[in-house]
C-alpha cells in the first residue's frame, strides 16, 4: 500500500506544478498587476542609502509625480537600465531609488561610478519595504502620481522604447 | 530553392517520425519480427532528414538567403561566417531545429551502437524517441518554423544576430548544453522501455549507464561554456547568476549526477531499481521542464527568448503527455518491481541513496525557487521574489553533508562496512584536510575567512579521501603501480569525477571570497593599484569592426617593474541593432584572472574603468573539465564493449545453430 502510494506521489506533484503552469500561461508576468495600483505608497522605515543614521519614510520622497525605481547591483539588467534613468533625470524626470537586498558600500560606488539619478535612495537591505510593495525582481519601476498613489508598475528595465511608447504619458497624466 | 528543401525534408522527417513511433512499438507487441526490424532504419532515415534541414537552413544563413523570416531576424550580411552558422541556433527557431537534430543524432547512434540489444528491446527505446521527435517536429512545424518565408516582400538586409552572441563560447554553449539535454532522452527511453517490459535488471542498468555518461558530459561541459561566457561576455564578471535559464540546465544536471550514481548501484547490487527509473524519467523530464520555462516566457528572465503563448500551450501539453504519461506508467507498472539485494544501514549503499536524496533535494531546492514566483502569484498571494541570496544559502549549507559523505562513498564497502574500520581513515582524512585548509587558506588570504577555508578544507577531503580509496586497492605483493594498473577505466573514471568536483569547489569558494573588485575614473596615463599589482592606462581609441564600432582601450598591467600583460578592453557598438556591448580584456592564469572592461565615458579621455581581481576562478571550469573526463574514462570501460563483443558471438552462434 505504501509503495503505490510513493508511486503515485511523482505523478501527483506534477499534476499540480502542472497547473499552475497553465494558468500562468494566461497571465503575463511583464503586466503583473500589482494590487497596490490605486492605492497609496505603503509607510516605511528604513535608512537613506548614502547617509545610513539618516531614517527616511515615506514623506521623504516629497511630493509626486515620481518615479519609484527598484535596483540592485547584483542585477545585470539594472546595469543596462542604468544611463537611460540618468538621461530622464536630466530631463527634470524625479526618480526615487530603492536599493534592493544590496550591499550598501557596493551600491555607493555603482552611484559614484555611474552617475546618480536619483533624489533619494532608501536602502532595504532586507527587503520588507519590497514585499510590501510586492516586488517581484529587480528591476522595477512604480509611477506615482502628485497625490502619492501608485498609478502603474513596470516589470523589467525602463528603457527609450517602453518610455516612449508608454511610460511617458502615464508620467504625465500623473503629473496632473 | 536550397531552402525550400530543407522545408520539406522537415516536413517528411515528421512523417517518418511518426512511423517511427508507431511500427516499432506495434511490432513489439505483436512479435512482428520485421516491424520491429523498421526502427533502426526509420532512426537513421529520421536523423539524415532533420540533418538535410538543418544543412540547408545553415546554408540560407550562409548565403544571406533573408527571403527566410527567420534569417531576417538574426543575421546581417556584415556579420562574419562563422557567426552567421552560430546564428542558426541563436534563436528560438533554429535552436529547436538543432535539438531536434541533437535528439535523432542520438537515436541513430542508439540503433548503431546498441547491437547487443534484444530487438524488442530497441524497438522499444527508439519508438518512445522518436515519439519525442514527433512532439518536437510538430511544434516547430505548427507554431516555430524556421522555414517561413517573408516572400514576396522581403529586407535587403537582416536585423543582426543580438550581438551578446556573437562569441566563440556561445558558439559551442548551445549545442553541447543541447546534446545534454536531449541525451537524457536516452536514458528516459530506456527507463520506459524497462517499465513496459517490467524486465528491470542489471543488464537494463548497464545498456543505459554509457548514454547517461554521454548526456552528462555534455550538460557538465555545456554548463561550464554558459558559465564561462557568462563570465568574459557579459562583461560582469560573475559566473553564475540563478538566472531561470541558468536553473533550466542545472536542475537536469543534478538529477543526471543522481542517476549515473544510482546506475551504478542498480548495475553492481541490483537495488533501488524503482528510483533509478524515477531519477531516468526526472532527469528528462527537468529537461522538458526547462524547456517550457525558458521558452513559453511564464518567468521573465534575464536572457529569455521571444515568448509567446500559443507555444507555451503546446510545450505544456506536450509536457503532460510526455512527463504525466511516463510517470502514470511508472505508478502503475512501478508496483511490480522488487529489488532484490540486501545491505547494512552502514555500507555503501546505504552512502550512495544519501547522496542521491541530497542531490534530490537540491534539484527541488532549484525548481521550487525557480517556479516558486509563479505559484505564489497565481494562489493571489501577490509576487514575490526569490534571488541568489536563497539559492546561496540553501546551497551552502546542502553542500556539506553532500561533500563529507561523497568522500566517504568510496572508501566503504558494498553491502557492509563496519565502522571501526572506516573511523581511523575518516578521522585521519578529517585531522589533515581541516588543518592543511587552514593553513593554505592562511597562507593565501585571511584565515578568518569561514567560506573559504571551509571551501578548501571541502576540496582537501574530497582529495585525500580519494587517495586513501585508491592506495586501498593495493592488495597482496603488488606493487603500487602494478595496483594502479588494475583499476577499471571506470574506476579512475570515479575518481577523476570526484577530483574535478573538489577542484570546483575549491575556486567557488575562493573566487567568491577574494574577488576584488574596483570601479575607478581613469585617463590614459593613469595607473591604478589592483591586488599587488598596477594597472596603467595606456590609450583609448576608436574602433571599427566587421558590424560595430566603437572604442577600444589598452591596459598593461605591471608586477613591479615586470610587465606582466596587456590588455585591450572595448565598448562596442552594434550597427544593425544599435545595442552596445562590453568586451572585456582579462588576463587569465590557473591561480588568478585579472579582468579590465570599459564602463561608461566620463567626458573627454577619461572612462570608468571596471578592475577585478578573480583568484581561482579558472579552476571552476577546469573542475568541470576534469569531471567530463571522469566521465568519458566511465564510458571507456572495458565491460561495455566486452558484452558487446559477447553477444555479438552469442548472435552468430544463433545464427549459425539456426
Amino acid at each position: 500500500m505504501n509503495k503505490r502510494i510513493f508511486l503515485l506521489l511523482p505523478l501527483l506533484a506534477f499534476v499540480a506544478v502542472g497547473v499552475f503552469f497553465y494558468s500562468a500561461l494566461f497571465s503575463d508576468p511583464r503586466e503583473l498587476e500589482s494590487a497596490l495600483v490605486g492605492k497609496p505608497v505603503p509607510d516605511f522605515q528604513l535608512p537613506d542609502l548614502l547617509n545610513p543614521q539618516q531614517q527616511t519614510d515615506v514623506s521623504s520622497f516629497g511630493e509626486g509625480p515620481y518615479l519609484l525605481n527598484v535596483w540592485a547591483t547584483w542585477c545585470p539588467t539594472c546595469r543596462a537600465e542604468h544611463e537611460f534613468l540618468n538621461t530622464l533625470a536630466a530631463q527634470g524626470v524625479k526618480i526615487v531609488g530603492l536599493n534592493y537586498k544590496d550591499e550598501p558600500t557596493k551600491a555607493r560606488r555603482w552611484l559614484a561610478q555611474l552617475g546618480d539619478p536619483y533624489v533619494l535612495n532608501v536602502l532595504d537591505y532586507e527587503g520588507t519595504f519590497a514585499i510590501d510593495l510586492g516586488v517581484y525582481g529587480a528591476p522595477e519601476t512604480f509611477i506615482v502620481d502628485r497625490q502619492g498613489v501608485i498609478q502603474y508598475r513596470h516589470v523589467g528595465d525602463v528603457n527609450v522604447r517602453v518610455w516612449q511608447e508608454k511610460l511617458a504619458d502615464l508620467y504625465r497624466q500623473a503629473g496632473e | 530553392m536550397i531552402a525550400e528543401w530543407g522545408h520539406i525534408a522537415q516536413i517528411l522527417a515528421l512523417i517518418v517520425g511518426v512511423l517511427l513511433a508507431i511500427i516499432p512499438m506495434v511490432g513489439s507487441y505483436r512479435g512482428w519480427l520485421n516491424w520491429m526490424q523498421m526502427a533502426r532504419p526509420l532512426a537513421q532515415l529520421q536523423f539524415l532528414l532533420v540533418s538535410i534541414a538543418f544543412v540547408a537552413l545553415c546554408y540560407a544563413f550562409v548565403q544571406d538567403d533573408f527571403t527566410l523570416s527567420y534569417v531576417a531576424q538574426n543575421s546581417n550580411s556584415k556579420l562574419p561566417w562563422y557567426y552567421k552558422v552560430s546564428a542558426v541556433w541563436g534563436a528560438h527557431e533554429g535552436s529547436l531545429l538543432l535539438w531536434i537534430l541533437m535528439l535523432c543524432g542520438w537515436q541513430a547512434a542508439v540503433s548503431v551502437f546498441s547491437r547487443a540489444l534484444p530487438l524488442v528491446a530497441i524497438a522499444r527505446v527508439v519508438a518512445v524517441m522518436g515519439m519525442i521527435s514527433v512532439g518536437f517536429l510538430a511544434f516547430i512545424q505548427f507554431t516555430s518554423n524556421p522555414f517561413e518565408t517573408l516572400l514576396p516582400f522581403y529586407p535587403v538586409d537582416g536585423r543582426d544576430l543580438n550581438p551578446l552572441l556573437q562569441d566563440v563560447g556561445l558558439i559551442m554553449h548551445p549545442p553541447m548544453l543541447y546534446m545534454g539535454y536531449v541525451g537524457f532522452a536516452v536514458a528516459f527511453a530506456f527507463a520506459i522501455a524497462a517499465l513496459l517490459s517490467g524486465q528491470l535488471d542489471a543488464a537494463w542498468a548497464r545498456w543505459s549507464r554509457p548514454w547517461t555518461l554521454a548526456a552528462w558530459i555534455s550538460l557538465t561541459i555545456g554548463i561550464a561554456l554558459g558559465s564561462w561566457w557568462a563570465y568574459y561576455e557579459l562583461g560582469w564578471g560573475g559566473w553564475w547568476f540563478w538566472d531561470p535559464v541558468e536553473n533550466a540546465s542545472f536542475m537536469p544536471w543534478l538529477a543526471g549526477t543522481a542517476l549515473i550514481h544510482s546506475l551504478a548501484v542498480c548495475e553492481k547490487r541490483g537495488v533501488f531499481k524503482l528510483w533509478t527509473v524515477l531519477l531516468a524519467l526526472s532527469a528528462f523530464s527537468l529537461s522538458l521542464l526547462g524547456t517550457f520555462l525558458v521558452r513559453s516566457g511564464v518567468l521573465v528572465s534575464v536572457h529569455a527568448f521571444a515568448s509567446d503563448p500559443s507555444r507555451g500551450l503546446f510545450i505544456l501539453a506536450f509536457l503532460f503527455l510526455v512527463i504525466g504519461g511516463s510517470l502514470t506508467l511508472f505508478a502503475w507498472k512501478g508496483a511490480a518491481i522488487r529489488s532484490r539485494g540486501q545491505y547494512d544501514l552502514m555500507s555503501r549503499e546505504t552512502l550512495l541513496l544519501g547522496n542521491n536524496l541530497l542531490l534530490v533535494t537540491a534539484t527541488l531546492v532549484v525548481l521550487v525557487g525557480t517556479i516558486w514566483p509563479l505559484i505564489h502569484k497565481e494562489i493571489g498571494w501577490g509576487t514575490i521574489s526569490v534571488g541568489p541570496p536563497f539559492f546561496n544559502l540553501i546551497f551552502s549549507i546542502l553542500i556539506v553533508p553532500f561533500v563529507f559523505v561523497l568522500g566517504i562513498g568510496p572508501l566503504a564497502r558494498w553491502r557492509r562496512q563496519p565502522m571501526a574500520q572506516l573511523r581511523q581513515k575518516i578521522l585521519f582524512a578529517l585531522g589533515l584536510s581541516i588543518s592543511a585548509g587552514l593553513v593554505l587558506n592562511g597562507v593565501f588570504g585571511d584565515v578568518e575567512h569561514f567560506h573559504a577555508a571551509l571551501g578548501v578544507v571541502m576540496g582537501l577531503w574530497v582529495l585525500i579521501c580519494t587517495i586513501q580509496e585508491i592506495l586501498a586497492n593495493q592488495r597482496g605483493n603488488d606493487s603500487l603501480m602494478t595496483a594502479l594498473g588494475k583499476l577499471s577505466r571506470s574506476h579512475w573514471g570515479m575518481v577523476f569525477g570526484h577530483l574535478g568536483f573538489a577542484i570546483s569547489i575549491i575556486g567557488i569558494a575562493l573566487t567568491s571570497t577574494y574577488t576584488t573588485e574596483t570601479d575607478v575614473r581613469m585617463q590614459p596615463g593613469d595607473t591604478q593599484p589592483l591586488a599587488g599589482y598596477t594597472v596603467r592606462f595606456d590609450r583609448v581609441g576608436p574602433l571599427q569592426g566587421p558590424n560595430y564600432r566603437g572604442t577600444g582601450g589598452d591596459f598593461s598591467v605591471w608586477d613591479g617593474d615586470k610587465h606582466v600583460a596587456q590588455l585591450h578592453a572595448e565598448k562596442r557598438q552594434y550597427l544593425a541593432s544599435g545595442s552596445v556591448m562590453t568586451e572585456a580584456a582579462i588576463d587569465a592564469g590557473l591561480f588568478r584572472d585579472l579582468f579590465v572592461a570599459l564602463g561608461e565615458p566620463l567626458g573627454g579621455d577619461a572612462w570608468a574603468v571596471r578592475l577585478h581581481y578573480k583568484p581561482f576562478v579558472r579552476w571552476i571550469w577546469l573542475g568541470a573539465l576534469v569531471m567530463s573526463f571522469g566521465g568519458a574514462l566511465s564510458i571507456c570501460d572495458r565491460r561495455y564493449r566486452l558484452a558487446r563483443r559477447r553477444q555479438q558471438s552469442q548472435l552468430k552462434a544463433q545464427e549459425v545453430a539456426g
